[in-house]
């Protein structure tokens, strides 16, 4: 894994509608959060990484050019990553093997989205190719929908079931956002107001599916030196993994999903995990479709495959379970795209701070992170610990 | 370009001519023909559809083409209601993953046919495990669209 890597600050916009702010004023909004956060100043960022959705999204292909104020980037060397959901984790890991490899002490990562400001359905299906993919993909959710479909198809899970997990996960995920600051949709709502909530893509209504936001995130990376200098308390991180898959959906099987197991598992051994249900004190798991959270928590073995609902329904993964996932509300309150991977990273250093506020799990010590992205394509996976 | 307060707005137009290449080409001539070519890979013995000129897994040069069954099974389905922009069909529109006899992969397409109005006759009709087959636009333009959908049998 190279040298040890800390975070040493953190930031977030409040998320939502933004059209208050213009986009380089919203990304510095995070980025001054996490330079107070640490107690830095522009001057020492050494190296600054960032991303969005592909830049379709932002309607303007230079991001480095109309964020090069706001991320505090004159004069310093710069590096650009995207890859669609998962970017948020893309340029973690891209900040922490900048530090890892000895090469800069402290790096700053930002990741942002401003949704309200294109057409965010509409952008997002020129991810993909129109000959092909983009006629049949119905924006994420047919994609997504398709995928729960063979999921429950594989493991024989009566739609019941699975239709009562994923309301109860609806419901987890928006009760928790009324905890978190940053969130976006914050409403009271049931169970039975999931189960018949308006159909988007048969099975998955309204309620099982993320919003498009506006919002940015920052985190800063060091060293450990600088950051047992800098930090009364880092967030260690203790391991990271990522992994891509094919071009054509419909080649590698999403019912198991080889990236998401895969990415988890490397950064389990880094991390030296054995059993992370046990392990684990809190997940932040990229959540945008209720149904699509549970192939998550088998993929990361949180519990066997096709056991997913009965783990939720047993109440395993709400705040007051054996491992709490998305204290933040989540994905599916929240999802500036390009920040949403980022912000599971952010709120997992401030759980195992301490910092996490009303959405704190009691004594967090070890945290995953986690974020997806493409047509079911891309995985990444951080594991942070409150211990070097 | 217009400025109103506090936004401004501004439309995006951006014309692209993507090449296919010789495999994607030979494909959608095929589909004008009514046929489904797959290309196989001589190493792992897999054959892919759409047919493609490189093996995803082994990175070998696919050259052995195959004429695929218009017949598959169904892996998984849904059924889209809400309307974004750039649909190709209005909904209520049914999508499949469909396993293609003989092949390696899923391929992506419609499933229709069918009264698609009704979600309950829709799960009756419609189910993972399900047969379909090829169902020919009568107009053809060498693209994905001269496959119609694919139809439950029976
Ligand atoms: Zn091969």
């Amino acid at each position: 894994m190279g040298k040890a890597v800390a975070i040493i600050g953190t930031g977030q916009t409040k998320h939502g509608r933004r059209n208050d702010v213009s986009y380089p004023e919203l990304v510095r909004e995070a980025v001054k959060a996490a330079l107070e956060d640490a107690g830095l100043t522009p001057k020492d960022i050494e190296g600054v990484v960032s991303g969005t959705m592909p830049s379709m999204m932002e309607g303007i292909s230079d991001t480095h050019l109309y964020f090069a104020d706001a991320i505090c980037e004159v004069g310093k060397p710069v590096l650009k990553v995207e890859t669609c959901g998962s970017t948020g984790q893309s340029i973690a890991h891209c900040g922490f093997y900048w530090v890892a490899s000895g090469a800069a002490d402290i790096v700053l990562v930002v990741g942002s989205e401003k949704m309200f400001e294109g057409d965010g359905q509409a952008t997002m299906s020129t991810v993909a190719d129109p000959w092909f993919l983009k006629p049949f993909s119905a924006g994420a959710p047919g994609v997504f929908t398709m995928q729960a479909m063979e999921w429950m198809h594989r493991f024989n899970i009566p739609e019941d079931k699975a239709r009562e997990a994923a309301a109860l996960i609806s419901l987890t995920n928006h009760d928790n956002a009324l905890n978190n600051p940053f969130a976006h949709i914050k409403i009271t709502m049931t169970i039975e107001d999931a189960k018949n909530a308006f159909i988007i893509t048969y099975p998955v209504r309204l309620l099982d599916v993320c919003p498009t936001s506006d919002g940015a995130c920052a985190v800063i990376f060091a060293s450990e030196e600088k950051a047992k200098k800098i930090c009364k308390k880092p967030a260690w991180i203790k391991g990271v993994g990522f992994r891509g898959e094919e071009y054509f959906l419909g080649e590698s099987n999403k019912s198991i999903w080889p990236s998401a197991t895969e990415a988890a598992k490397h950064a389990y051994e880094q991390a030296g995990i054995k059993n992370p249900l046990k392990e684990l004190d809190v997940a932040e798991v990229y959540n945008p479709f209720t149904y699509q959270e549970m192939i998550f928590y088998e993929c990361f073995g949180f519990c066997p495959r096709g056991e997913g609902p009965d783990y939720v329904l047993k109440g395993t993964f709400t705040m007051k379970g054996e491992l709490p996932c998305d204290p933040s509300g989540g994905v599916l309150c929240t999802n500036p795209i390009g920040a949403s991977g980022l912000i599971r990273l952010a709120e997992a250093a401030l759980q195992v701070t301490g910092k996490a506020g009303a959405r704190q799990i009691d004594g967090a010590k070890l945290a995953l992170s986690h974020a997806m992205g493409g047509i079911d394509q891309f995985n990444g996976v951080t594991i942070v610990g409150a211990d070097l | 370009m217009t400025k109103e307060y506090e936004t401004i707005i501004n439309t995006i137009t951006l014309p692209y001519r993507w090449a296919l290449g010789p495999a994607w080409t030979r494909f959608f001539d095929g589909l004008k023909e009514e046929k489904i070519y797959g290309t196989r890979c001589r190493k792992c013995k897999k054959i892919f559809v759409p047919a493609r000129s490189f093996c995803p897994d082994c990175f070998e040069d696919l050259d052995e083409w195959s004429d695929v069954s218009q017949e598959g099974t169904l892996r998984s389905w849904t059924l889209v209601k809400k309307s974004h922009y750039g649909q190709v069909r209005r909904p209520p529109y049914a999508l499949g993953l469909i396993h293609l006899d003989g092949t390696d992969c899923d391929f992506i397409h419609f499933i229709g046919g069918i009264d698609l109005s009704d979600l309950k006759k829709v799960r009756e009709k419609i189910k993972a495990g399900t047969r379909v087959k090829a169902v020919w636009n009568k107009e053809k333009n060498a693209n994905i669209h001269d496959i119609s959908y694919f139809k439950p049998l029976k």
